[in-house]
């Protein structure tokens, strides 16, 4: 069988859409093409029935009431609206807002953008293995924090964090507590009638629907009040105004039905794979494993190859389509933020590569690209100078480098 | 990154890979560049008794224009007299290579790793040579 190259592994960065998503959407182009907030008429009402529709299968798939569902453009519309909607709505209360320094970049930016406005934030270090230290989050709780906003799974590193355990403590202060859910839609069970989370972000896309929607869930019993970030025709009970997107709302919808109807042996299938992935990896010597490999999604692998440096390695990957730890600048590789927060050196925090797997990924991609890195890896280690000294039992820290 | 054909080719066949007996009195060794600065050049030449250079061998942990920038400048030091390989200036292989201006400093480490084992050769036998500049474009 001959493979599709480069092959897909970065499921995490987006999913492609499922055909029978994409079916379930065509009509809503074309013929039932009606605005959902036309009253008047059946082309309007056909629309609106439709939206109401997905509403409730998003709503099923986390256990929520349909009310509590606000459609927006993706999870980083939902991280503004939850942080900035809250924090202004509750700013007379206090002013202060907890997060951890591995969120994704849609939440983190919007704290320093609620920071420029006049609010305090703390970022809380993860542990080595890329989990919250309860006791950490304790500790920085004080009497003007608002809210708190944890990932449930890493889009980096895939840890999924103890969301049940923070919303406790969060509920018992009166602090609000805000999830983004982004990457774990069908990959993890969520019951939002039994997790004390307030506001919580989700996207389509990530779940194998179209790019371009998202929702957010914003808790009714006890009410979370948001102040609007997008102002107009009053839509979405005058959270999120502008008109709605019918045929990606659907999309949406069906994205999550087919998550929940086939996650549990979808996520079985996909931890076998990635199982097989790490066993032909971690084969080779000196591959690290990024992040716990216990509370961790079954789609990702975050590994780093050490003494391979990361440029040359993203080079050496180009038959496989995977993420890397070093973001390509126009002047140098930044390491990624997340393994470093972890306490992963420039080094291996360089060498990392994400590899996200899928509904689509198959035995036969796996196994080539274990093939692939295997033979790259040993070709690029049989170049490096540091993997000889490493070899000849040098210490490589103890060497004293001269900067150049 | 798009990079030039050359250091394609270099990168995807690497000249010269390998390492030389370190001890022989014949062989010079320079060692340049840091791993936090994501580059690290090891290259070795071997002069015969004429004070040719007869062989060169390197090993490089870094991008693809490092490994390319090593690899031709093995090609280049051989043939040459150890005074004559000092001659070769980094801006010859960046031109060579055809590196765009953020990768110029793998060229200069190539130029200071021939200087290293050229003052490690010359060293063996009782001459001193400069050591090479620190240069401020380290990333780490």
């Amino acid at each position: 069988m001959s493979l599709h190259l480069p092959v897909y592994l970065d499921y995490s960065a987006t999913t492609p859409v499922d055909p029978r998503v994409a079916e379930a959407m065509i009509p809503y182009l074309t013929e039932k093409f009606g605005n959902p907030a036309s009253r008047s008429h059946s082309y309007g009402w056909v629309a609106d029935e439709a939206v109401e529709r997905a509403r409730e299968q998003v709503a099923a798939l986390v256990n929520a009431d349909p009310k509590e569902i606000v459609w927006t453009s993706g999870a980083t519309e939902s991280n503004n609206l939850a942080l900035k909607g809250a924090a202004h709505f509750y700013s007379g209360k206090g002013k202060h807002i907890i997060t951890m320094m591995t969120e994704h970049k849609a939440v983190l930016d919007t704290v320093r953008e609620l920071e420029r406005q006049g609010f305090s934030a703390t970022y809380l270090a993860p542990e080595a293995n890329g989990l919250l230290d309860l006791e950490k989050l304790k500790a920085a709780l004080r009497p003007d924090t608002i809210i708190v906003s944890v990932m449930l799974v890493n889009n980096e590193i895939g840890v999924i964090q103890d969301i049940a355990a923070i919303g406790e403590i969060c509920r018992d202060k009166g602090i609000l507590f805000h999830v983004d859910a982004a990457q774990a839609t069908g990959k993890v069970a969520i019951d939002l009638q039994q997790l004390k989370v307030d506001l919580m972000s989700f996207s389509a896309h990530k779940t194998y629907g179209p790019k371009g929607i998202g929702a957010l869930y914003v808790r009714r019993k006890p009410r979370v009040r948001l102040e609007a970030q997008m102002h107009g025709g009053g839509h979405e009970r005058g959270m999120r105004s502008g008109t709605l997107p019918t045929h990606q709302i659907v999309g949406m919808g069906e994205a999550f039905r087919l998550a929940q109807q086939e996650m549990a042996t979808e996520n079985e299938r996909i931890r076998m794979l990635r199982d097989r992935l790490w066993r032909g990896l971690s084969s080779m010597e000196e591959v690290h494993l990024n992040g716990d490999m216990e509370q961790r999604v079954p789609h990702n692998l975050n590994v780093s190859f050490n003494y391979v440096e990361g440029e040359s390695l993203i080079m050496a990957v180009k038959d496989i389509a995977v993420s890397s730890g070093s973001a390509c600048t126009s002047a140098s590789l930044e390491p990624s933020y997340v393994l470093r927060a972890l306490g992963r050196s420039d080094e291996l925090a360089h060498s990392s590569i994400r590899f996200s797997l899928g509904r689509f990924t198959t035995v036969e991609e796996v196994d080539y690209a274990v093939e692939l890195l295997k033979g790259k890896i040993s070709k690029l280690r049989d170049l490096s100078p540091l993997w000889e000294m490493y070899k000849d039992g040098v210490d490589i820290n103890a060497v004293k480098w001269a900067a150049h | 990154m798009s990079y030039s054909e050359k250091v394609l080719d270099h990168y995807e066949h690497p000249r010269n890979v390998g390492s030389l007996d370190k001890g022989d009195a014949q062989v010079g060794t320079g060692m340049v560049g840091a791993p936090a600065c994501g580059d690290v050049m090891k290259l070795q030449i071997r002069v015969g008794k004429d004070g040719v250079i007869e062989d060169a061998k390197f090993k490089t942990y870094g991008c693809g224009s490092a490994i390319a920038s090593s690899s031709l400048v093995t090609e280049w030091v051989k043939g040459k007299t150890v005074d004559e390989a000092l001659q070769i200036k980094n801006s010859q292989i960046a031109e060579e290579l055809a590196l765009p201006p953020v990768k110029i400093h793998c060229s200069i480490l190539a130029e200071d790793a021939i200087k290293a084992a050229v003052q490690d050769y010359k060293s063996k036998h009782g001459s001193v040579l400069e050591a090479p500049a620190c240069r401020e474009n380290c990333k780490g």
